[in-house]
């Protein structure tokens, strides 16, 4: 075959490390990934503080106040998830980087893994601040719970995953829909709005919506039996199966997002 | 080396490409002309593995683009101007694709330079006129320091003097024993950078020849072009004039 002059090419081969590297520098050097994050954890530090300070049952489960804020900060994750992949496509950078790696799939795992140990990162410090922050703002005399006590330290880990998977979810969302209005509005139906309805209608269904796993069986020390409008008790998930769940929502996105990218024109 | 056969591509009824064979070699800059609608640009997507063609095949560098092992260190492109996120300086731009390739993070610095955008290497390249943008595109096509350069309308928006830093680049890559791919509606800069041409129209090929053998027949290269790309153009007003 042909060669061409010019300089040599060196021995080896792109891989992972390499598209990692620059999918975690792509992050890194926009300010509106900080922003996004910043404002993420202080929201759910803010709910989970003033939960806190207006708790008056001792008998609840403080764990779960405190960590009220993770289910309404959960949706800047996501909608952050979604803007890593639709802003390549908003601005033309799908190109460069598809120019760089010809390899689709391996664009979308490498993207996967920087953001997903990003929100990971951010979402287990927004966690366990809410949590001491929650615990610390109690009153009336009602004494906050610790990371001994059953479950807790559990409920506080999760939900600080459940952003890290509603932020994939998001992401493969991203690489499906490809436009960010449209698949931010996808986000915030399918798993804000769908919950409300499907909760009330299929009881059966409801253990399984992501956000209603994310506020009853990942951020409780005990799943309970929750009673809705209709008196019939729903039985969520436990924060295991839970977990479960959503990674596998998380990489059923992410899948069809791979597939889809690499077999439509960028 | 750029082995076009057979490159097909269909986008619904509309036939962008068809059935195009060419190839373009080192060591001279390689002109890619046609009118507007023609289907050059559809063409440097295809040898960049962006759009899959619906028959034939393209090489780059003896392999098919999906297959090169370090794409960028093989093949710099310039595709369009803006395709960069707006937020990301120049600089960081340039590193995310240094990153994806193992290209040292000195040679970012080193391109910015030789583009002349050292001094704004460190903002939102977002905020750049087309002309900076075209620039910063030209960087990144240099960034591995490649064999094989392809560019989709480089001149757009850059002042003269853009113009000639762009043909003397062009020219001195060539020279080096690059393969060199530019295209352009711009006849006349053509006409003073390239050696070779490759001409379609309507996605197919009409001419695969060099400047002085087909200006050789007509007043210029630009009469030579017209003649040849008459029953091939896409747009054109409709009421025209007699000439």
């Amino acid at each position: 075959m042909t060669t061409t002059a010019g300089p040599r090419v060196p021995r080896g081969h792109y891989g992972f490390t390499h598209v990692t590297r620059m999918e975690w520098i792509k992050l890194r050097s926009l300010r509106s990934t900080w922003w996004t994050l910043a404002i993420t954890v202080a929201g759910t530090i803010s709910i989970g503080v003033a939960v806190g300070i207006n708790t008056r049952n001792a008998s609840g489960d403080l764990t779960n106040n405190a960590l009220a804020g993770v289910v309404p900060g959960l949706l800047l994750a996501g909608v952050l998830g979604i803007l890593t992949m639709t802003s390549e496509y908003t601005s033309g950078m799908i190109r460069a980087t598809l120019a760089a790696i010809p390899r689709r799939p391996l664009v979308l795992a490498a993207k996967a893994a920087a953001f997903g140990a990003v929100t990971l990162a951010v979402g287990e410090a927004a966690s366990f601040i809410s949590f001491f922050a929650g615990g610390a703002t109690l009153r009336h005399g009602i004494t906050a719970p610790t990371l001994s006590q059953p479950g807790v330290l559990r409920a506080v880990v999760l939900s600080g995953a459940g952003f890290c998977l509603i932020g994939l979810l998001g992401l493969g969302l991203g690489a499906i829909i490809r436009h960010s209005a449209a698949a931010t509005a996808v986000l915030v139906v399918g798993v804000y709005v769908a919950a409300q309805f499907i909760g009330a209608i299929a009881h059966g269904a409801a253990a399984y919506m992501p956000i209603l796993i994310v506020g009853n069986s990942l951020t409780t020390t005990r799943p309970e039996c929750v009673r809705t409008a209709g008196a019939q008790c729903v039985h969520f998930l436990s924060a295991w199966a839970g977990l479960g769940v959503l990674c596998l929502y998380a990489a059923v996105a992410l899948a069809i997002g791979g597939w889809l990218l690499s077999r439509r024109d960028a | 080396m750029i082995e076009a056969r057979d490159l097909t591509k269909r986008y619904g009824p509309t036939v962008a490409v068809d059935a195009l064979s060419f190839d373009v070699r080192p060591g001279s800059v390689t002109g890619f002309l046609g009118p507007n609608g023609s289907g050059k640009s559809t063409t440097m997507r295809l040898i960049l593995g962006l759009d899959r063609p619906d028959a034939g095949q393209v090489r780059v560098a003896g392999r098919r683009y999906r297959e090169l092992r370090w794409p960028l260190r093989e093949v710099g492109a310039l595709l369009e101007a803006k395709a960069f996120h707006p937020g990301r300086s120049a600089r960081s731009h340039l590193a995310t694709l240094a990153a994806s390739n193992a290209i040292p993070q000195s040679r970012v610095d080193e391109v910015l330079g030789l583009v002349g955008l050292a001094g704004a290497a460190r903002r939102r390249a977002g905020k750049f006129s087309l002309g900076m943008a075209q620039r910063l595109g030209v960087a990144a096509a240099l960034l591995g320091d490649p064999g094989v350069l392809l560019l989709d309308e480089p001149v757009n928006g850059l002042d003269p003097e853009g113009i000639r830093w762009i043909r003397d680049l062009l020219t001195s890559l060539a020279a080096q024993g690059r393969t060199v791919f530019v295209s352009s509606h711009l006849i006349s800069e053509m006409a003073l950078t390239a050696e070779r041409l490759v001409v379609i129209g309507q996605g197919r090929l009409l001419a695969e020849t060099t400047v002085a053998e087909l200006s050789a027949g007509a007043a210029s290269l630009e009469d030579a072009f017209f003649r040849l790309t008459s029953g091939a153009v896409e747009y054109r007003p409709t009421t025209r004039r007699t000439s």
